[in-house]
């Protein structure tokens, strides 16, 4: 997978947001082990702290779980999935919305113009 | 404990001062980036740290003692200049590490001179400038040392070579061990980083995390450098 950063934001929060895209799309797939922390992050290039801490954060929110001897798996759950990625698509909804509005587009016809797309 | 620990630490050169009252502590497990502009001190700092320099006033101190023969056998160093014998074979450079390093990881070496297509028999007097600073990074980075200091060891190479350094960088990472990293070529580096140091004139400006510092500017190490350091 391609791991690209923007300047704007920390690389920690980038990391959690790439791998849970990376879940919910099916790049990683449910009950994969993931790579060892080092080789993880020599292959995104990143330092090796602020990835455990990102992969830390995932196991909070139930994404990623570890194993004391295994190692890193992605969760098995097709719950937690689903959820994060309707949270993901609500997201991208928002801003599509909200970028429709400031072209002066109505609810009705924001629904005909996606009708027509499809 | 802290690795490396400077207390109101002064560096003078007659009437230059090159140091002036740094005080600053690095955790084992960090990469940290030292970062200023030329004459900054960044270089004197690194000296002081092997030892090639005494303070002026204040003390420096690696795993707690003053530099010395403890410090240097825990402390692996890349200079910002060449200093390999040039009548010398990489083969005959490791022999030499192995001699002198208890903790020169031999077969770490060989693997790295391979994984680069470097011939450990030729001499480096017939190295292109490239190829030696690859053979200096790749010794010291052979060692497994307490602390790293690297003087600039990404500035003559190319890309694809900085590339690999910064990946072995990432590959050797230990939770026991601190790598410094001097350089002005920041944007290359700052993903690998934890923390950064910003030094001019001397002095310390700022300690901070990577991560802290894009979360509160909203922008970039490298950017926030430039802003800081403006001429």
């Amino acid at each position: 997978m391609e791991w690209i950063f923007r300047n704007d934001l920390p690389i920690y929060s980038q990391l959690v947001e790439q791998i849970r895209l990376a879940i919910v799309s099916g790049v990683f797939t449910p009950g994969m082990r993931l790579s060892s922390v080092r080789d993880m992050a020599a292959e995104a290039g990143v330092n090796p702290n602020t990835l455990q801490r990102a992969l830390q954060e995932l196991e909070r929110q139930g994404l990623v779980y570890s194993q004391r001897t295994n190692g890193r798996f992605v969760t098995e759950d097709a719950n937690v999935i689903d959820q994060n990625k309707r949270a993901l698509a609500q997201g991208q909804l928002a801003a599509f919305l909200d970028a429709m509005k400031k072209l002066g587009y109505e609810r009705a016809e924001i629904i005909a113009l996606l009708e027509e797309e499809a | 404990m802290p690795i490396l620990e400077c207390r109101e630490l002064s560096k003078r050169f007659g009437r230059t001062t090159a140091l002036d009252r740094v005080s600053l502590s690095i955790e084992p497990g960090r990469v940290i980036g030292l970062l200023g502009p030329n004459g900054s001190g960044k270089t004197t700092l690194i000296k002081l740290a092997n030892g090639l320099l005494t303070p002026s006033e204040g003390e420096i101190l690696i795993d707690g003692e003053a530099p010395g023969p403890h410090s240097k056998a825990i402390v692996s160093y890349l200079s910002d200049k060449e200093y390999l014998p040039e009548w010398m074979t990489p083969k005959q450079l490791m022999d030499f590490f192995q001699d002198f390093y208890a903790d020169f990881d031999r077969a770490r070496a060989e693997e790295m001179l391979a994984r680069l297509g470097l011939d450990p028999a030729q001499k480096v007097k017939q190295m292109s400038k490239g190829t030696r600073e690859k053979v200096q990074l790749i010794l010291v980075m052979s060692r497994r040392a307490k602390l790293y200091l690297l003087d600039e060891p990404i500035g003559g190479v190319d890309p694809a070579t900085r590339d690999y350094i910064l990946d072995t960088i990432i590959r050797n990472y230990n939770p026991e061990a601190a790598v410094v990293i001097s350089t002005h070529l920041i944007a290359d580096v700052e993903p690998v980083l934890d923390e950064v140091l910003f030094i001019q004139n001397g002095q310390i400006l700022l300690q901070s995390s990577v991560d802290s510092i894009r979360e509160e500017k909203g922008m970039s190490v490298d950017q926030y450098f430039r802003e800081v350091f403006r001429c």
